[in-house]
């Protein structure tokens, strides 16, 4: 019988592997279209690669690989898991159905007011954004609830906070990040939908509204947001450079340090985003500074991986070349970055495609190479057997090229004054560099492409590609010491933590392979319905009110409280799976584990040993 | 678990009670009165604010320096923290915008 | 983590049992860092009240002069002080096993019902006398603000319903008193924010 995380995440994966199909259809669509559908094809490309690609990635990263880090069995609170989930997948699902019926907003990933009010946008587009929006906004909140507990209250005996893996240090930031920045953009939205149903002046031009109230709303959300993407990012990275460099990671508390700091800080930059709001000089050069600082503690942790790669035994993985080509181009976004951060150079350049180029050189070699590291890195641990290194390689490397490609001339036009958003332009000198985006563009697709092949190629050649001693890379961490995929129960018995690669320091005193003093039995919590409830109705809550369907929406809360209080007077159902099941699947797992480390041993051939190190 | 131990603790709810309807009483006369002048008044109210949600927390939420409570104390005062980035600095921001757009 | 004293003051769960300790361990932070969430929430909505209570923001429509009563306003705060009082002396009753425990968190039921009706007379009379949200961006703010802590208030009644309901059909099992721990801090924590509210909305706008 299948448990509830392995239901959730495999529910996540879907979600999210639609998700990105939808976002690709949309991006080749690029090019020659009318105004309104361009300006459509860009919100609809912004709101989705934040909220429904970036979120529920970074959200099911964390999800598979915290509880394996820190030795628990699952999350805190599996049913919030799933509602949070659900209320995810609602707003996606929102996002598909405006896809079909009737308009998407027209006013960027942004939405700002009083574009989006009623005077100037009154079809249904700006709905559908509120709502998707707003329903997602909650769930990541309790998601965020969620993981935060886990990580307080599910730790293993002896893993205190400074023994946990730094991608688990991440993921804490992250949830206290999805904790205090969600209330601001739930609070924005809620305003302005109030605004557009119900006449009220929140963010309107007339009757006291203030609509710049709706940006420093925003943004107070936005920029903890990016830091919320870019943290479990670093996690990622962290843990693949120590990795594959079988070194120790460098500077483990500068790293906590540096991480706790720029979550702090990342409440106190907001206002960069609107420096042209005509706030006084003084207020500018104060958050422009306060910006400034955060590149502070981000130096600190490139130069912590450096320092971690310096002598080490590097193998160049997959993940290990998304790592490299981060630290190189992070860097270059990191100082773009810093000049922004100057008012007087934000004057020029802000919402000219420079902005455009700073942030994707962010998002993408940061959180999404910092992802798909993550992706290849753990996809044994979740599946058993690993993605096939070929396309992996050809990916990689096309992400990188395609990347610079795409990004880099914009950096070039913005600069000569190209504004974004801008579906056609008279300037004949923004051509040449509009084309060798172009082509770069074809170059990111082409990579992606790659990512799928290889995901069919490695799902055709699993056997070949199986991982039977759970630890496919000669990994730190405990989720390395499990089989791949994990028990329902994740750990036979909870490990009790003395170090902090943990795992290593077993495998090097010879303890990482003997079967537990003791087995006990453990109980689950059983699946249930409850996710996919709330999804249907939270669909439909959210189509009723885009469409002012009144009878619906108040018959779909209604159901949505109904069924809090029902779940109130149902009993925490468990099963309970016997220590003789627990114990005989685990010596079955170092069976086969002593046997594939023999084998290799007795034969000198390096069969199944880590990945990379017979090349290295 | 002593009926000892009861009695104290009901008693530390009715301290808590009388210390916050103190507290609420004081701005409420102070309004009421009419005569205070505002900023004064402003003063009073934000004080004995503050020190009422402080009693609450102390008496009928039950945060203190004890080390069971530490954890709780510690996510409390970071959420005062951010509260007070998030919200003193959109009343900074939106109040600095309007001074400037006065004619 | 083995802790001799209870956590959590106003449970009784027994020193035998470091499950249902851990659990509520588990269920008690969690339920504390939702209302610090919730605690942001209501602050993004007290500055925006606040950079809206100018006369710009009024746009020359009703100012708090017009449309607050202090005396209503006063009776709100003791009511909900006072249910707060008697949310204590309920969990007390919990703690110490008494069988008044039903009792008293009928009578905070009922006056958080009281608090509730004499903010629905306020909000009722304010809309005969024009002061509805449309008017302006500062009643539009008052108009989220002080019905958004009605609606916790609302919520946190049915909650106190409910919790009646299992009392009697279940009994002080764990879950039903975890539950009403819960419920104590969510009573608590919107008496807080109505310190605020009053504080604010209230005595700020008459001073
Ligand atoms: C050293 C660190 C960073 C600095 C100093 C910095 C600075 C800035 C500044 C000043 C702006 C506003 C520019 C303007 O509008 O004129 C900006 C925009 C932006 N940044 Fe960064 N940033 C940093 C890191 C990041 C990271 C790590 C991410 C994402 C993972 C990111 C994502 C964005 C986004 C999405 C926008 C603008 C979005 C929009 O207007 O639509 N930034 N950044
Ligand atoms: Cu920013």
């Amino acid at each position: 019988m299948y448990i509830a995380l392995a239901f959730v995440m495999m529910a996540r994966a879907i979600a999210e592997a639609a998700v990105m199909r939808l976002q690709q259809a949309l991006a080749l669509d690029g090019g020659f279209l009318s105004e309104a559908h361009y300006a459509e094809l860009f919100s609809t490309h912004g709101t989705i690669m934040i909220f429904f690609v970036a979120m529920p990635f970074v959200t099911g990263l964390i999800n598979i690989v915290v509880p394996l880090q820190i030795g628990a069995r699952d999350v805190s609170f599996p049913l919030l898991n799933s509602i949070s989930l659900a209320l995810t997948a609602v707003g996606a699902a929102l996002m598909m159905v405006s896809l079909v019926i009737g308009d998407f907003s027209t006013g960027g990933w942004t939405g700002y007011p009083p574009y989006t009010g009623i005077v100037f946008s009154p079809g249904e587009g700006p709905d559908y954004w509120i709502w998707a929006i707003t329903l997602s906004s909650v769930g990541t909140t309790l998601t965020g609830i969620n993981f935060a507990v886990t990580i307080y209250k599910e730790r293993a005996p002896g893993m205190s906070f400074m023994r946990m893996p730094m991608f688990t240090w991440t993921a804490l930031c992250s949830a206290i990040l999805m904790i205090f920045a969600l209330p601001p953009i739930t609070a924005a939205c809620v305003m302005l939908a109030l605004d557009r149903y119900l006449d009220f002046h929140f963010f309107t031009s007339d009757l006291g509204g203030n609509m710049m109230n709706f940006a420093n709303l925003f943004w107070l959300f936005g920029h903890p947001e990016v830091y919320l993407l870019i943290l479990p990012a670093f996690g990622v990275f962290s843990e693949v450079i120590a990795t594959f460099s079988g070194k120790r990671l460098y500077g483990y508390a500068s790293l906590v340090a540096a991480t706790m700091c720029i979550a702090v800080l990342s409440f106190t930059v907001w206002v960069h985003h609107f420096f042209t709001m005509g706030g006084s000089p003084y207020l500018n050069a104060v958050f422009g500074a306060a910006t400034m600082t955060i590149a502070i503690p981000t130096g600190v942790k490139i130069y912590d991986w450096m320092a971690t790669m310096y002598r080490g035994r590097i193998r160049l993985t997959v993940p290990m070349v998304y790592a490299l080509g981060f630290m190189m181009l992070f860097v270059i976004g990191g100082l773009t970055g810093i000049q922004l951060a100057n008012p007087t150079i934000s004057y020029q350049v802000h919402n000219t495609l420079f902005l455009v180029a700073h942030f994707h050189n962010m998002l993408v070699p940061g959180v999404l190479f910092g992802m798909l590291a993550g992706y290849t890195y753990w996809f044994p641990k979740v599946f058993g057997f690993r993605l096939e290194d070929r396309w992996g390689y050809v990916a990689a490397y096309g992400w990188i090229l395609g990347f610079m490609l795409v990004f880099f001339p914009l950096y070039v036009v913005g600069l000569l004054g190209m504004t974004r958003r801008t579906y056609d332009y008279t300037t004949a000198a923004f051509q040449p560099w509009m084309i060798v985006s172009a082509v770069g563009a074809g170059v990111v697709l082409f990579a992606f492409a790659a990512l799928v092949i290889q995901l069919v190629r490695s799902i055709q050649g699993r056997s070949a590609l199986a991982d039977t001693t759970g630890d496919p890379w000669d990994g730190r961490s405990l989720e390395w010491s499990i089989p791949s995929p994990p028990p329902a129960w994740n750990f036979a018995v909870l490990p009790e933590v003395k170090d902090r690669d943990d795992f290593t320091r077993q495998k090097e005193g010879g303890a990482a392979w003997n079967p537990a003093a003791q087995y006990d039995d453990v109980e689950l919590p059983r699946n249930r319905a409850v996710g996919v409830i709330v999804f249907l109705t939270g669909t439909l809550l959210g189509f009723a009110l885009v469409w002012h369907v009144w009878w619906m929406a108040a018959a779909m809360l209604a159901m949505i409280v109904a069924l809090v209080i029902w779940i109130g007077f149902q009993g925490i159902s468990t099963e309970t799976v016997s220590a003789a099941r627990v114990y005989s699947v685990d010596c079955d797992f170092l069976a086969r584990k002593r046997a594939a480390l023999g084998k290799s041993a007795a034969s000198g051939v390096n069969t199944v040993d880590p990945v990379g190190r017979a090349r290295a | 678990m002593t009926l000892e131990t009861g009695r104290k603790e009901l008693r530390l709810y009715v301290i808590g009670f009388a210390l916050a309807a103190t507290l609420t009483a004081v701005p409420f006369a102070v309004v009421a009165s009419g005569t205070v002048p505002r900023d004064v008044s402003g003063w009073v109210i934000a004080l004995c604010a503050l020190l009422q949600a402080m009693v609450h927390f102390r008496y009928f939420l039950h945060i203190d320096f004890s080390r069971q409570k530490r954890e709780d104390l510690q996510l409390v005062l970071f959420s005062v923290l951010l509260l007070a980035i998030m919200a003193g600095g959109t009343i900074w921001v939106l109040a600095n915008l309007s001074a400037r757009m006065m004619p | 983590m083995t802790q001799d004293a209870p956590r959590h003051p106003g449970l009784n769960l027994g020193r035998h049992h470091p499950e249902a300790h851990a659990e509520n361990e588990k269920l008690m932070f969690g339920f504390w860092v939702f209302l610090m969430s919730d605690l942001i929430l209501f602050g993004i909505v007290f500055a925006t009240y606040a950079s809206l209570t100018n006369p710009m923001g009024q746009a020359g429509g009703p100012t708090p002069r017009d449309v607050f009563s202090l005396t209503s306003a006063a009776m709100q705060t003791a009511i909900l002080l006072l249910s707060s009082f008697t949310f204590g002396l309920a969990s007390l009753a919990l703690k110490y096993r008494q069988p008044s425990l039903r009792a008293w968190l009928a009578v905070t039921l009922l006056l958080g019902l009281a608090f509730l009706g004499l903010e629905l007379r306020d909000l009722v009379q304010m809309v005969a006398d024009g002061a509805v949200p449309q008017r302006s961006g500062w009643l539009s703010a008052f108009w989220v603000l002080v019905p958004l802590h009605g609606l916790h208030v609302a919520a946190g009644c049915l909650w106190l319903a409910v919790m009646l309901v299992q009392v009697t059909l279940f009994g002080l099992t764990t879950q039903v008193s975890t539950r009403l721990a819960r419920l104590s801090l969510f009573w608590h924590f919107l008496d807080v924010v109505w310190i605020g509210v009053f504080s604010v909305v209230y005595l700020g706008g008459l001073a």
